[in-house]
């Protein structure tokens, strides 16, 4: 493998971020394939536990992406979940992961282009950090003969 | 006021709470079986109440108990027993009227594990009053002051006397202390991501994942801990590094904007594990974001229950 090619786990909104990446698709707007999308019906929905096991089995990237705020679905859950991406965000730097790793955005359903701009910002940023060595978890080694 | 005579007092109002049936059963500290150590105590008659004592070794947190009492409960509590009790009349998870709350002013705790690494031999008996503690064991006997052995998180205590939150108080009000200013936190977030994870990697080496930290704490009141959960399951149950990392991430991210720094996690813990360092990083960031300091307000909501429209989080693109 000549260059690193990041995994990201990406959560989007069902209603406002994940339908600008299939706008974006339908678009034909070009954006890196290295995002695996999880679809959730809201950024509320979202537990902190589920990007920090997305990193300890071996995500490079988190990115999280939701409706505007005031723009919710559900009239206040990216809000909540607003107060919680920032304790989130705040812990996981402080505990020693490259603040390159997670990312979140505001991303609504017509905004196709921002949808590109930010994931093409947000492989680069994960790329530079490299691969995620130090928040994984090892593979189970039991040292044995690897069956043919 | 000396300890014998704040003993007294205790074990009056108990009496007269259980008499005047205000409370089913009084919770506070009895003397524990070895030196150096006390029990909680759960007194429903009045010669329960005799055995109730205050103790410069009430290292743990009383207010864990409460949720398991339907009835009416009276707790003896230091500020931040009181402070909990707060939080979890707040948190919906005991009805007010069921609670009275006796406040005792208090000085600090003593950390036990301080005073075995300046007293290494075996002791047999501890005597104690509010400033110093005399230790003798086969054949010596030594006396420490108090504030050398005190508790980190009694340094930094900021309802030493809880006077606002209390139905009513025992003792006179302990001076306040300059709340905790998070110096060595903003040292450490200025270094490298590779020394911050190796600084808290390495603080939790040794945690056996026993779990005493989440037993003992006044907030960990949820039915299934995800720890426990298993389908998915979030932790292995082996000793893996990054299981044991992840869950002392997750277990302060759970305490954050209601921990009270009661310190009975790191009380209870048997590698003596700063476990509050995890919680400090989210305790200032709430303190900073939302200016909230938990258990000091009945009416007030936790921070990760309401949020403001102008909320600002400036790294969301």
């Amino acid at each position: 493998m000549s260059e690193f090619e990041p995994k990201i786990v990406a959560f989007f909104c069902n209603w406002c971020t994940y339908g600008a990446a299939d706008l974006a698709g339908v678009s034909r707007l070009e954006y890196p394939p290295n995002f695996r999308v999880v679809r959730l019906p809201c950024t509320g929905r979202l537990n902190p536990k589920y990007i920090l096991e997305a990193f300890k089995r071996g995500a490079d990237g988190v990115w999280v992406s939701g409706c505007h705020p005031g723009d919710c679905h559900y009239i206040a859950g990216n809000y909540h979940a607003r107060r919680k991406f920032m304790l989130l965000h705040h812990m996981i730097e402080a505990v020693g992961v490259e603040p390159g790793r997670l990312h979140f955005s505001w991303i609504s359903s017509a905004e196709a282009t921002k949808f590109q701009e930010v994931a093409k910002e947000v492989v680069e940023k994960v790329r530079a950090c490299g691969p995620n060595v130090n928040f994984r978890k090892a593979e189970l080694n039991l040292g044995l003969p690897e069956v043919a | 006021m000396s300890l014998p005579e704040i003993n007294t007092k205790i074990q009056e109002t108990a009496k007269r709470l259980l008499k005047e049936g205000k409370a089913e059963v009084v919770i506070g500290y009895r003397q524990g079986t070895a030196p150096m150590t006390v029990a909680p105590h759960f007194a429903r008659t009045e010669d329960d109440c005799n055995q109730l004592v205050w103790s410069n070794f009430a290292k743990i947190n009383l207010a864990t108990y409460l949720p398991k009492f339907p009835g009416k409960v009276a707790l003896i509590a230091k500020g931040c027993d009181a402070r909990s009790a707060v939080g979890q009349v707040v948190e919906s998870q005991i009805a007010r009227e069921n609670l009275y709350i006796v406040g005792v002013a208090c000085n600090g705790m003593v950390d036990v594990e301080l005073i075995q690494a300046k007293e290494p031999r075996p002791v047999f008996t501890a005597e104690e009053d509010m400033a110093t503690i005399k230790l003798s064991g086969e054949g010596w006997s030594t006396s420490l002051t108090k504030d050398d052995v005190l508790r980190r998180a009694c340094k930094t205590c900021v309802c030493r006397t809880p006077k606002d939150i209390a139905d009513e108080l025992i003792g006179a009000e302990t001076p306040a202390l300059s709340p905790d200013d998070y110096a060595d936190l903003k040292a450490l977030a200025a270094k490298s991501p590779e020394e911050k994870m190796a600084y808290f990697k390495g603080l939790v080496k040794d945690c056996l994942r026993c779990y005493a930290c989440r037993n003992a704490c006044p907030l960990c009141y949820c039915p299934v801990c995800f720890v426990d959960e298993t389908r998915p399951q979030w932790l292995g149950k082996s000793q893996d590094e990054m299981d044991t990392f992840t869950f002392h991430i997750l277990r302060a991210f759970h305490c954050s904007g209601r921990c009270t720094s009661c310190g009975s996690c790191e009380a209870v813990c048997p590698m003596d594990i700063k476990l509050r360092e995890f919680n400090r990083i989210l305790e200032e960031e709430v303190q900073r974001d939302w200016q909230y300091v938990p258990g000091l307000n009945w009416e007030q909501k936790p921070p990760l229950t309401t949020y403001r429209p102008d909320d600002e989080a400036e790294f969301i693109k």
